[in-house]
């Protein structure tokens, strides 16, 4: 993991993310109109937005530091800290809800250890609940990495995220 | 037409939208290029489609030969090498693997045939990369006609005439906006397609934007032209990657074909079109939020007038329209006004998209007319209810609509007849629900939904909403007070009152109309301490039927609460003091053996189980779905 200094590079002029940056800013403008596209490239390099980095944003957009921490706060996209290696999502959609997302929810909880919203220690796992995939048809559903499942019970969504478990033991 | 000469050529169409991926389409479309790829004599084309809406029974794959079409449903890999050994090859369809035909009767054929594809009629046709494929359709003839023949004052009277209403859910007259932002002053002035589909449960948007993105980018550039303007925006929220993928590219197709940038297709007129995604906030789904976001700030809505045709987007006249009114504006163009006119009601008409899901069997996207009853969805196109069970009630409109009970099921779809009886319309989402679904849990869940997503703005949203939602939470966990369903009208009807937006004059509806027609189930939970439908965990019980148990041990293994205990080939017993409700057990159970009941003071009082209070059954929810 790079310390805030190394992120705070990335930022830099010839820094790995500035040239995306600056054509974000070229093509949109300084300002408002232009964090939050930002804030998600940021987001899609990390996998969240290090806190360490807004004070540097604040300067490339030219918004006051207050403002861009209440638009980083705002949207649920955004997460100021890092997610595990594997991002699981429940669908808490109303097609998933009747069919049974809360106990899928409540067995994965049970199953690491951790609660919704969480990462476990290990930093292997994070659980998010999201309020709709789209996928209602296959309700309940859940993404691992963007892997979507569907039709699950709790017992399959215990059982996948074992072998979910094992299969990247493997490859490592 | 095609040549006659093509005629001959089979081709084979694999759905791959999001549902389609999830089910499992992406190893069969591989498989049959890789096929196709062995053997490049023979004269079969595959073409990548989006959603036919058959969602039910993804993965889908059509073949269309000399005879006609022929669509296969839940096709796996060994599945799709019979449909090329025997179909593709040897001439011999499989019959009993064909869910829909023009030529032979297949097992789901209602489904299609009962519904009115005008919007969704290239939806699974074509490929949603290939503009050819589009053109081919009959695609951006309604924009060669509205350049090169007509004015922007005719464009936005054939508008009018085809009767067009906001497909958003609030069924304004899409020509009164576009009229509206055209004589406002101020330049420039701006198109927004809303693709902010944040209803949980409703995916229409996502689906149209999969499979036929262009006719909704060609809805934009008409848009532009009737109003004066000549930059366009959609946003569209992230959580539909493929959806902003397949919008990229259709949008770099058209520049290269001069459907968009500069002089389009000679005309002189000029229009651009900048994607935005959203970063996950309901709210933005309001207009004057969705604007706040596309600046760039928190997605707060503020207070109307102005609107947006007078002050919209960077303070100038912008019209905003949903994706399916935008797609609808191209249909009213390609196949004219009177198409509309002739379909749908007197004063809802077209057809309307729902996402039909829930409890019915066959659950997808299906198009209708307009006025068409809701028993006739959730019967002759859905199929009925999962498992043969009683339908009970059909939710509309997510968060911001209402329960209809089953007593209601004639009422026709349209604008009118759906808030007459406190529904509405809404954005598409049509949720069907069985006996075995808490009316009291519906209401909680949307407003659990809406209470998180309020943005904080206007304080009877903010502090009204979790005050209704802390009651239905205690009413769901047998704490609930006489007394509780007038409070939570009085509550209900403040913030309707008292909010700015959509969000907060719509949160209470659930929880209204499910008081108005389900009274007696929020009565049982608060006086008699029971869910009638056995969904309230704090209210049931798990029980294991003696009977059918054989004594395999599975669901005394998968328990975490090692709440179940005995011996092999006896029958197992649960300790109901232990068990922490997790359902496991139930669906780890192969034999039905295991069964919820939900008592309450009932039982205690009769000491026996009545037949309403004991509501026993050996089918569950999830059991039904094993």
């Amino acid at each position: 993991m790079a310390g805030t200094a190394g992120k705070v590079a990335y930022l830099q002029p010839g820094g790995p993310l500035r040239e995306r940056i600056d054509h974000l800013i070229r093509s949109l403008g300084r300002g408002q109109g232009t964090a939050i596209p930002v804030l998600q490239e940021i987001q899609k390099e990390f996998g969240y937005i290090p806190p360490e980095l807004l004070p540097r944003v604040a300067a490339l957009t030219g918004l006051c530091g207050s403002e861009l921490l209440s638009i980083a706060t705002f949207y649920s996209q955004f997460c100021l800290q890092p997610v595990g290696e594997n991002l699981i999502q429940v669908c808490h959609g109303t097609a998933c809800h009747l069919a049974g997302a809360e106990e899928i929810t409540a067995a994965l909880r049970r199953e690491l250890g951790i609660e919704e919203g969480d990462t476990s220690p290990d930093q292997k796992y994070t659980i998010k609940k999201v309020a709709c995939l789209g996928c209602c048809s296959l309700a309940p559903v859940i993404t691992i990495n963007g892997e979507t499942f569907g039709r699950l019970t709790p017992e399959k969504a215990v059982r996948l995220v074992r072998d979910w478990d094992a299969s990247s033991k493997k490859e490592a | 037409m095609k040549p006659e000469t093509t005629v001959k050529k089979k081709i084979i169409r694999v759905g791959l939208a999001s549902c389609g991926i999830a089910a499992g389409a992406r190893p069969v479309y591989d498989f049959f290029r890789s096929e196709l790829a062995k053997a490049p004599e023979k004269d079969f084309t595959l073409v990548r489609t989006g959603c036919i809406g058959m969602c039910f029974c993804e993965p889908l794959v059509e073949v269309e030969d000399e005879t006609g079409v022929y669509l296969y449903g839940e096709v796996n890999l060994e599945k799709a090498r019979r449909i090329l050994e025997e179909h593709l090859e040897a001439g011999r369809p499989c019959p009993d693997w064909v869910v829909y035909s023009d030529v032979i009767t297949g097992k789901e054929q209602d489904y299609l045939t009962r519904q009115h594809r005008i919007l969704l009629k290239n939806s699974g046709k074509i490929d949603p990369e290939d503009i050819g494929s589009y053109l081919e359709a009959g695609g951006y003839r309604g924009l060669q006609k509205v350049l090169t023949s007509m004015t922007p004052e005719e464009v936005i009277a054939a508008v009018e005439e085809s009767g067009l209403r906001g497909r958003g859910g609030a069924g304004f007259p899409t020509h009164l906006k576009w009229r509206f932002t055209r004589q406002s002053p101020g330049t420039p002035k701006y198109v927004v397609c809303n693709a902010d589909e944040g209803d949980p449960g409703a995916f229409m948007d996502r689906s149209i934007l999969e499979s036929d993105p262009h006719s909704v980018l060609e809805g934009m550039v008409i848009a532009g032209y009737a109003v004066g303007s000549n930059e366009g925006y959609i946003y569209i929220r992230a959580e539909y990657p493929l959806a902003v993928q397949r919008l990229r590219l259709a949008i770099a197709q058209m520049e290269e074909r001069n459907y968009l940038g500069e002089n389009i297709l000679g005309s002189g007129f000029s229009f651009h079109i900048h994607i935005r995604e959203g970063a996950g906030a309901f709210v933005c789904g309001e207009e004057t939020a969705l604007l706040a976001s596309i600046e760039g700030k928190r997605g707060m809505p503020r207070p109307r007038p102005p609107y947006p045709a007078q002050e919209g987007l960077w303070g100038k006249p912008t019209v905003i329209n949903n994706v399916e009114t935008l797609a609808n504006v191209t249909r009213i163009f390609e196949l004219g006004p009177e198409v509309y006119k002739n379909c749908g009601t007197e004063k809802s008409k077209g057809t309307k998209v729902f996402a039909l899901a829930g409890k019915v069997r066959r659950s997808g996207l299906i198009e209708v007319p307009m006025g068409i009853s809701i028993r006739e969805i959730v019967f002759a196109i859905g199929g009925g209810i999962a498992g043969d069970r009683p339908l009970k009630a059909v939710q509309t409109g997510g968060p911001s609509g209402g329960c209809i009970p089953a007593s209601l099921a004639e009422t026709p779809v349209d604008y009118e007849s759906l808030a007459k009886i406190g529904a509405i319309m809404g954005s598409g989402g049509l949720l069907v629900m069985d006996d075995e679904t808490c009316m009291v849990d519906v209401a909680r869940f949307f407003l659990n939904f809406t209470t998180e997503e309020s943005c904080g703005k206007c304080t009877f949203c903010r502090n009204g909403t979790p005050l209704m939602l802390a009651a239905l939470d205690r009413i769901c966990r047998g704490e609930g007070r006489p007394g509780d369903p007038e409070r939570l009208e009085e509550l209900g009807k403040a913030i309707k009152d008292g909010s700015l937006c959509g969000l907060g004059q719509t949160a209470p509806n659930p929880v209204l109309t499910t008081l108005r027609y389900f009274r007696d189930e929020y009565d049982a939970h608060i006086n008699e301490k029971r869910c009638p439908a056995r969904i309230c965990k704090d209210l049931i019980t798990y029980r294991i039927i003696a009977e059918k148990c054989t004594g395999c041990g599975l669901c005394a293994r998968v328990c975490p609460a090692h709440a179940i205990s005995g011996e092999r080939r006896q029958p197992y017993h649960l300790d109901e003091t232990v068990c922490i409700r997790c359902g496991l057990c139930l669906s780890s159970c192969r034999f039905d053996a295991i069964i919820t009941v939900s008592e309450g003071l009932g039982a205690q009082a009769t000491g026996a189980t009545s037949a309403a209070g004991g509501n026993a059954n050996t089918t569950t929810a999830s059991g039904e779905r094993k």
